[in-house]
């Protein structure tokens, strides 16, 4: 990044221009696992969220006392811990909910977007800047699962959100809450996203060319 | 990166008071959050198996849980059931008298262990009502065990009474193909779901098996609340 980012750029980097799941295709893990709902990925995102934002401010605090020898060991260790407070919460919260979501959240410690965000970004920003983006990373993150969760939900299972959209003759595409559906699903808002990508980058290009004097 | 001269090195001292720095922070987190947690989880608990066994025992109103041991049965404490005891759940009714027993069956379903509670009628010697504990069977194929109607069926009086020296069930309890069921200890398959079937049958067989055993003869202790 060349300028220094204000406070509102670090929030807004990971819910568009660096979506860990739709631009960095990171975390794939949980993307194609836990999204067979919408309530899952929500839940699961918020999850990751939080996990992202705390251990983000703890590695940013604590920055310029963690020797780079053992950062990697320091920053498991913080994640680890935040994951299991994540864990706890949720049993606390509805077991329903801990149950759906099974080994994921655990495995949300193994998720690349966390130390990638605590390395690359949190162990070289102030703590504010470090937690602004790794909310917005989460965020990101989270708009990615729901938007596949919610396909999924509604193909597969006629529902959104656990209330059924379609009546009682609609035939569920069960092949989407299965694991293909996961792969499906993600693929086709790739396709979306490469299209917007594509898309404004010839507007870029014509409005480039523009100035000098050829008009479309 | 320029190399610096050994001013930059960190000492070994600095890393390991780094690292014990972090995981004494870390440590006060984990544990502050488990004891606060630690109400709400088990209540939690306690509130999601009386829902289950609700749902397999309709008359009952309070849930006990009990260890069958080698030598009888035992109020259950607050950790998972010791090793070779069954857990089971005594149920009550408004009146506080036994409305029926719940326990726990699991056998390997098509994708992961399918676990089933089963309601026992102690005086009928049959069991009365099936749910499920946790399943990760095929949508729409394999989960059809809690709605299907004909199968739900199967469970309004399976026969698990016991032998004559009450050591073993009469006739296990069996799953057989879709519509050969012949005898009241027989599970009529799920047509295209048999392998999820077969694993219900195989959980309350196994389960049953050891169970009822250690609790028929014990049965005068649970009669009403405790």
């Amino acid at each position: 990044m060349n300028a220094p980012a204000s406070n509102f750029d670090e929030f807004m980097d990971g819910l568009w221009k660096q979506n860990p799941i739709f631009v960095m295709v990171l975390g794939m893990c949980p993307t194609l696992a836990v999204t067979v709902s919408a309530i899952n990925s929500i839940s699961m995102g918020l999850a990751t969220t939080f996990v992202l934002a705390a251990s983000c401010l703890l590695v940013s605090m604590l920055r310029h006392a963690i020797p780079k020898e053992v950062r990697i060991a320091s920053y498991i260790v913080i994640i680890a811990t935040f994951v299991t407070v994540v864990d706890y919460a949720i049993q606390a919260i509805s077991l329903e909910l801990y149950e759906a979501l099974g080994a994921y959240i655990k495995l949300i410690v193994a998720n690349c977007v966390l130390l990638g965000r605590a390395e690359a970004h949190a162990a070289k920003n102030p703590p504010l800047p470090a937690t602004l983006n790794a909310i917005g990373m989460g965020l990101g993150f989270t708009i990615g699962l729901l938007s596949i969760g919610a396909v999924r939900e509604i193909l597969g299972a006629g529902a959104l959100f656990g209330i059924p959209l379609f009546g009682p003759h609609f035939q569920p595409w069960v092949v989407m809450v299965l694991p293909p559906g996961g792969f499906f699903v993600l693929a086709g808002w790739l396709i979306v996203f490469a299209a917007i990508k594509a898309r404004k980058q010839r507007l870029q290009e014509a409005e480039n060319k523009a100035p000098a004097g050829a008009k479309a | 990166m320029s190399v610096q001269p050994e001013n930059s090195m960190t000492s070994s001292a600095a890393m390991i008071r780094a690292l014990g720095l972090i995981a004494a922070i870390c440590g006060v987190i984990i544990v502050g959050v488990y004891e606060i947690t630690l109400n709400a989880v088990n209540a939690n608990r306690k509130i999601a198996l009386e829902r289950q066994v609700f749902k397999v025992l309709p008359m009952a109103k309070s849930v006990q849980a009990y260890d069958a041991l080698a030598g009888g049965i035992a109020p259950a404490g607050d950790h998972d059931a010791p090793a070779g005891a069954v857990r089971f759940y005594a149920a009550y009714d408004a009146a506080g008298k036994l409305a029926g027993i719940a326990a726990e069956g699991s056998s390997a379903g098509y994708a992961d262990q399918v676990r089933v509670l089963y309601a026992y009628d102690p005086e009928k010697q049959v069991i009365t009502g099936l749910g499920v504990v946790s399943m990760r069977e095929t949508p729409g194929i394999g989960d059809k065990i809690l709605v299907d109607k004909a199968f739900i069926q199967n469970f309004v009086a399976l026969d698990v009474a016991l032998s004559s020296d009450m050591k073993t069930l009469a006739n296990a309890v069996k799953t057989v193909k879709h519509g050969t069921k012949s005898h009241p200890w027989e599970i009529d398959a799920i047509s295209g779901a048999t392998v999820t079937s077969k694993a219900v049958g195989r959980g309350i067989n196994e389960s049953a098996q050891v169970l009822l055993p250690k609790l028929v003869p014990n049965l005068a202790q649970l009669r009403s609340k405790s």
